[in-house]
């Protein structure tokens, strides 16, 4: 298949695992941001073409892990109102709240659908008057615009029904939340190309000039891995700071104009806790006042109930790369994907995830003779 | 056997439920949760020696004739998609779990539950679309029940068919009975049924119409099954996908499989949509492909006897059966390292971004 087939050819891989051998000399610890990017370096064993010298940190890029426990509570609160229908994209239904999930709460007779697009929620709204349609809008950058533009659409149609969820995250100031941590090393980024490709490389000059670190935008399949890990090596060998963009038949230093014009109209940035991490600053969109009409925090009554993570999980050391998921104790026990203790172990861009999906049993140091 | 309804055992639990005190989708969804309630409640409270084998039927002697017997209920929505119908899926579903267990499908049933204000029309058409595919087969369809439920206690048109066949003296073809140095085959490109189905329902437009592989799989077992004594297991790869049955082939004959990611064929138009929805192929349901376990010294001539078949066209040999990693499946990746390829564990959700 064009554009994907190329992009997984194993002598191209091969020859750029190579070029990365014969350059790298340091022992260093580099970090992927994005849960997608975790998940391809697992799932294709790329570290077996990257020196021993070369640690692979894995970040907080997984839009799932991060959203608070207290935005999914709310979720399944509001999911169980009878007049609510409770609108989500298909990752979020089996992260645990403090109780349960999405999908208990539709086992125990709440209306939650299954989306693909935020648009298609805006349609929910339009299909049931009677009914009040919360979208639940989560994610990065990525989701911003397309989640801005159903807010938009639904005011467009004059709808009164319609409301969203918001715990919509922004990936640099995490990103700076991680380099102003003495306890994490880091030698050098591969920032998320998809969230590049929205906001352009800008804030990325900017941290890389603040914290002295090389920072490469990087694709999502093997090959774009595989080169983005080339040119960071390079840049770190030669202790350069430059932002460099491997994913430049898709990001553009200026990002999508147009997208950001819209996430600015409809979004405002505010303070926002990640799961796991902790509050940080602006690293967060909710409504902004002129669009408060379509806000579930604002439109809804919530019981004042007390929010609750599982204690014995370390999702927050994972997602700041402090910890592998194999250095878990509930790894793979307590912890599988049926009943996850964390967020990361559901969603398909959490680590614990790919750990255990592709790696769980890695000791057996398994060899296929074909 | 399947499952997609609650069963009250009325004994004590001995689910672990993982923290699930309802049903939630996943059970039915073919993959981890499936297994459990299939093997910690309904294997351990029925408990007979047929319901070991777990075949995709039972297999029962009577007077010395070996029978198939089989049932299986279907609930899909759209009920009317590319390439298929509920009704054809009924029927043809039904004579390929037989077909799986080497009989040569003879008789179905058929049970309808239809839901209120269902049009006529409709069941019409579905009726002699099983009609079409029970022709197709040879099978006849030879009893059945009409149950109607109120408006909204229902979702359309639910259809429980059940089928006997009839399995030569010689053949015996099971889970179990795969042994190292068996090369797995397929009939040809996955995923095509769960893409077609999720297209539809969502209403995606993709390039190309991307069709269900719903059909009968018993002329391409007969063929098989006349070129070879020693073909050990077959599999419809349905729900969770060939990934899914691998698994669990690997774990009841507690034997390794091996795969080749670039062996098994996929459609680049199934590739596109798999890659927009985050899904893998491997996990998507199919409802006209057959994973055939064979001894080495006969699969050139299976894989021959496959291509002839117009169900059979694109077949490839897949992988192989080993005695190492025993119960589970190992893939040799697209860049050629090596990973473990798990059963699917709840349902295969689309990612966020």
């Amino acid at each position: 298949m064009k554009f994907i087939d190329e992009y997984r050819d194993k002598n191209l891989i091969g020859i750029v695992s190579e070029k990365i051998h014969s350059i790298s000399t340091k022992q260093i610890s580099i970090m992927e941001i994005c849960g997608g990017q975790t998940h391809t370096i697992l799932k294709y064993k790329l570290e077996e073409f990257i020196p021993s010298n070369i640690n692979l940190i894995h970040g907080p890029g997984c839009p799932v892990c991060v959203t608070p426990v207290e935005y999914i509570d709310r979720a399944i609160e509001l999911s169980m109102k009878q007049d609510v229908i409770l609108v989500s994209f298909g990752d979020m239904l089996r992260v645990p709240g403090t109780e349960k999930d999405l999908l208990s709460a539709r086992a125990n007779g709440a209306d939650v659908r299954m989306v693909y697009s935020p648009l298609d929620s805006v349609k929910i709204a339009v299909d049931n008057p009677e009914k009040l349609i919360v979208f639940f809008a989560v994610g990065f950058e990525t989701t911003a615009p397309a989640n801005a533009r159903a807010v938009l659409q639904a005011e467009r149609l004059g709808l009164d029904n319609y409301f969203i969820l918001c715990s919509h995250m922004l990936v640099p100031p995490a990103i700076e939340f991680l380099l102003s941590n003495n306890n994490i090393r880091l030698d050098g980024l591969l920032a998320a190309g998809h969230v590049c490709t929205v906001m352009g490389l800008n804030e990325y000059e900017i941290l890389s000039g603040k914290y002295h670190i090389p920072i490469v935008a990087m694709g999502f399949e093997p090959l774009d891995i595989m080169n983005a890990i080339f040119i960071l090596i390079k840049l770190i060998e030669e202790n350069k700071c430059n932002v460099e963009n491997q994913y430049s038949r898709t990001v553009l230093k200026e990002g999508n104009i147009k997208a950001q014009k819209i996430i600015n109209k409809v979004f405002v940035k505010e303070d926002r806790e990640w799961r796991g991490i902790g509050t940080i600053k602006d690293s967060g969109l909710k409504l902004r006042d002129e669009y408060s009409k379509y806000d579930a925090l604002l439109n809804f009554v919530f019981e004042n109930k007390l929010t609750k993570v599982n204690g014995v999980c370390i999702a927050g050391e994972i997602l700041q790369g402090l910890k592998k998921p194999s250095q878990c104790i509930s790894f793979g026990k307590e912890c599988i994907p049926e009943h996850p203790l964390g967020a990361p172990m559901v969603s398909s861009e959490g680590a614990c995830a790919a750990y255990f999906r592709y790696r769980r049993i890695d000791n057996c140091n398994i060899k296929c003779k074909m | 056997m399947d499952i997609e309804n609650k069963n009250n055992a009325g004994q004590n639990c001995p689910l672990p439920i993982s923290n699930y005190k309802q049903i939630v989708m996943a059970h039915g969804g073919g993959g981890t949760l499936t297994q459990q309630l299939i093997i910690d409640l309904f294997v351990k409270v029925f408990d007979n020696s047929v319901l070991d084998l777990q075949h995709d039927g039972a297999v029962i002697e009577i007077d010395g004739i070996k029978l198939a017997f089989t049932t299986d209920s279907y609930v899909i929505n759209p009920i009317f998609f590319p390439g298929g119908d509920i009704g054809s899926l009924s029927v043809n579903g039904t004579l390929n779990d037989l077909a799986m267990c080497g009989a040569k499908p003879l008789f179905i049933s058929s049970a309808f539950i239809i839901e209120e204000g269902f049009p006529i029309e409709e069941l019409w058409k579905i009726t002699l679309s099983m009609k079409k595919a029970a022709d197709n087969a040879r099978v006849k369809i030879v009893t059945g029940d009409t149950k109607v439920v109120e408006k909204g206690k229902g979702d359309k048109i639910f259809i429980n068919t059940s089928g006997i066949g009839i399995i030569e003296k010689e053949v015996n073809i099971s889970p179990l009975n795969c042994k190292p140095g068996d090369v797995i085959i397929i009939n040809g490109c996955i995923a095509e049924h769960g893409i077609s189905i999720i297209s539809k329902r969502e209403g995606f437009e993709f390039e190309s119409k991307i069709v269900s592989d719903c059909c009968p799989l018993n002329g391409l077992v007969q063929e098989i099954l006349m070129v070879s004594k020693n073909v050990h297991t077959m599999r419809d790869a349905t729900r969770g996908g060939v990934a899914s049955v691998l698994n669990e082939i690997a774990m009841s004959s507690n034997m390794g499989i091996e795969i080749e990611e670039d062996k098994i064929p996929v459609k680049d138009n199934v590739k596109s949509a798999c890659e927009i929805l985050g899904f893998d192929p491997l996990y998507v349901a199919n409802e006209g492909k057959v994973l055939v376990f064979v001894a080495p010294e006969d699969s050139d001539k299976v894989l021959q006897a496959m291509i002839n078949h117009p169900y059979g066209k694109d077949s490839s040999i897949i992988g192989k059966v080993v005695e190492d990693n025993p119960g589970m499946v190992i893939m040799k990746t697209l860049v050629g390292t090596t990973r473990v390829v798990d059963m699917l564990s709840g349902e295969q959700l689309p990612r966020i971004c």
